[in-house]
């Protein structure tokens, strides 16, 4: 007969509602709420990305990767934002055209009007645009992803099999979003200079040649490589944003939608940030004078 | 050489297979304040409580998911709280854990979701995984929904499809984090066959944390039941059923009286009904 042990402890403060586990406090503050002082917020959001980012180039330097895993997402992140960013691209390309036209017009230099479109498209407008598009469409849904999973203890799960859930699922989506938004911003340079050419031929009924021999006579490498090249730091932003709130969402299903709410907009505003810093650089290496 | 391999042949003489010793922890209000269990190979322990009480915090302590505020968590004589991650990730891989939720990965079929733990963390051929994969989804009756994607699934069918993924790596010890929560009598009753049938094959060491008495009943060897988060009975399921304790029988006929409500077998009013001998555990 094995010992019976009895004792009973003394109250303790109110337990949880039923059914309700108590989890230790990640480090994602939310962006979007009013409570506490918002430096305080930013500050342990940015310390709490950093840490989450030097893990990407820790697992950079741990091979083998998921390729097959990278793959997919590049399908989900890359391909099915394809419609969103042809849009983007063509419409950009219209609008511009639009607008500049009565004030080129007005000091004679319409047959400009190709370069100044392709130079603002590449340098800026395709880049930050893209970007910030892909902030909601990818930045947002890589969060809810990642959320619901850890909502439903999915990445527990990967956690117990010892299957490292960081490198499964957060390094193959920064992966991805790093891979996607060059090759999603030149798509959208291409189609912005499409749609700016069928307003030319609309209005002055320029042919293709001309446009495309205008837009070459002004346009040069260092208008086009630092515009694509600082998509590669705008889509690890969307991806550690995006997964690290995803990862960290807390709440159930009410915290996943925050988590995606957080990441759309910490994301776009980082990106905003950034582009700054990027064109300061551009300007120190490539600019005039 | 696997860290746990190593030492196990001394380890298994010398050591239970889980020690924990007084374990605490405390989020914003103390959770666990001194709770001890041991397991020893091939032993069920169920653990009882009410909800809130950190049932599920324990297991998640056991696979180092949290870090106790104090105490110690032995697995086959190594301190789980000190492993560096190398080593944390063999334990992890010796160990099954079942989700209340199954936690299956949604956007894998059943049989994707059983290869990647088999694709991770063996070197078997695509036909002998396939094998494996079939063996373990027949040994809880799901190897027709082999291709099916979670969200198919029933709750019970989700569970059990996640009992299978635990299985087939073939775990030393087994975390079941409320297995039969949310699911119909009949339904809570054939996942405790199946959990009892799966040791008795298997031979491997469970952990069942449960509110539900008939499952503990079914499955376990012994029990710890806690409350406020102290460890206030540990011992074979026969003393827990016998004992006199008015806690222990007021949390025994509780849990029988709201099992019966369910299930229709008694007026609402009528109180402190007897452990049927039916719910000791199945020989």
């Amino acid at each position: 007969m094995s010992e019976i042990e009895l004792h009973h402890p003394p109250p303790l403060a109110p337990a949880a509602a039923p059914g309700e586990l108590p989890t230790k406090p990640v480090i994602a503050p939310s962006v979007s709420g009013d409570d506490g002082s918002v430096w305080t917020k930013w500050l342990t959001l940015l310390g709490g990305l950093w840490v989450f980012a030097a893990r990407f180039f820790k697992t950079l330097a741990r091979p083998p990767y998921e390729f097959r895993e990278i793959v997919r997402q590049l399908n989900a992140i890359g391909f099915r934002s394809m419609s969103l960013v042809t849009v983007v691209g063509v419409v950009i390309g219209m609008v511009l055209t639009m607008q500049s036209r009565p004030t080129m017009l007005k000091f004679g230099a319409e047959a400009f009007i190709p370069v100044m479109v392709a130079v603002s498209v590449m340098r800026e407008l395709a880049p930050v645009l893209v970007s910030v598009i892909l902030c909601g469409r990818v930045g947002a849904g890589i969060a809810a992803e990642l959320g619901s999973m850890r909502a439903t203890e999915q990445i527990d799960a990967m956690d117990v099999a010892a299957l490292d859930p960081y490198k499964f699922l957060v390094f193959t989506r920064i992966m991805a979003c790093m891979i996607a938004l060059p090759l999603l911003t030149i798509y959208a340079d291409f189609l912005a200079l499409i749609g700016s050419w069928m307003i030319e031929k609309l209005y002055s009924g320029m042919s293709i040649g001309l446009f495309i021999n205008s837009v070459q006579s002004g346009v040069d490498f260092s208008d086009y490589l630092p515009g694509v090249a600082k998509t590669i730091f705008f889509g690890f932003t969307i991806g550690v944003v995006g997964c690290f709130e995803g990862y960290n969402s807390k709440g159930g299903t009410e915290g996943v939608g925050k988590s995606a709410t957080d990441a759309a907009v910490t994301s776009s505003l980082l990106i905003i940030l950034l582009d700054v810093l990027f064109v300061k650089l551009t300007l120190m290496f490539w600019g005039p004078g | 050489m696997n860290l746990f391999h190593r030492h196990e042949k001394e380890a298994t003489r010398e050591y239970p297979l889980l020690q924990a010793d007084h374990l605490a922890i405390a989020f914003d209000r103390p959770v666990l304040r001194d709770v001890s269990i041991t397991v020893d190979h091939g032993e069920t322990l169920a653990v009882l409580g009410k909800s809130g009480t950190g049932k599920s915090v324990l297991l998640k302590l056991i696979v180092s998911l949290l870090s106790p505020d104090s105490g110690s968590i032995l697995y086959k004589g190594n301190d789980v709280t000190r492993l560096t991650e190398e080593h944390l990730m063999e334990l992890r891989s010796e160990i099954g854990f079942l989700f209340q939720g199954g936690a299956l990965f949604d956007s894998m079929t059943v049989g994707q979701n059983l290869d990647f733990f088999l694709l991770k963390h063996t070197d078997l051929s695509i036909q002998e995984r396939e094998e494996k994969i079939v063996e373990a989804l027949e040994m809880v009756a799901l190897a027709d929904a082999i291709d099916k994607m979670p969200s198919e699934l029933s709750g019970g069918m989700k569970k059990r499809a996640g009992l299978a993924r635990s299985i087939v790596l073939e775990p030393e010890l087994m975390l079941y984090d409320e297995p039969t929560t949310g699911l119909d009598p009949l339904t809570a009753s054939s996942i405790a066959e199946l959990i009892l049938g799966l040791q008795t094959r298997l031979g491997i060491a469970s952990i069942v944390v449960t509110h539900d008495l008939p499952t503990a009943f079914t499955v376990a060897d012994r029990a710890v039941i806690l409350n406020e988060g102290v460890a206030v009975f540990s011992g074979k399921m026969e003393e827990l059923e016998h004992s006199e304790d008015k806690f222990l029988r007021d949390y025994l006929s509780a849990s029988q009286l709201n099992r019966n409500r369910r299930e229709g077998i008694l007026h609402p009013t009528q109180r402190m009904p007897t452990i049927p001998e039916s719910a000791g555990r199945a020989a």
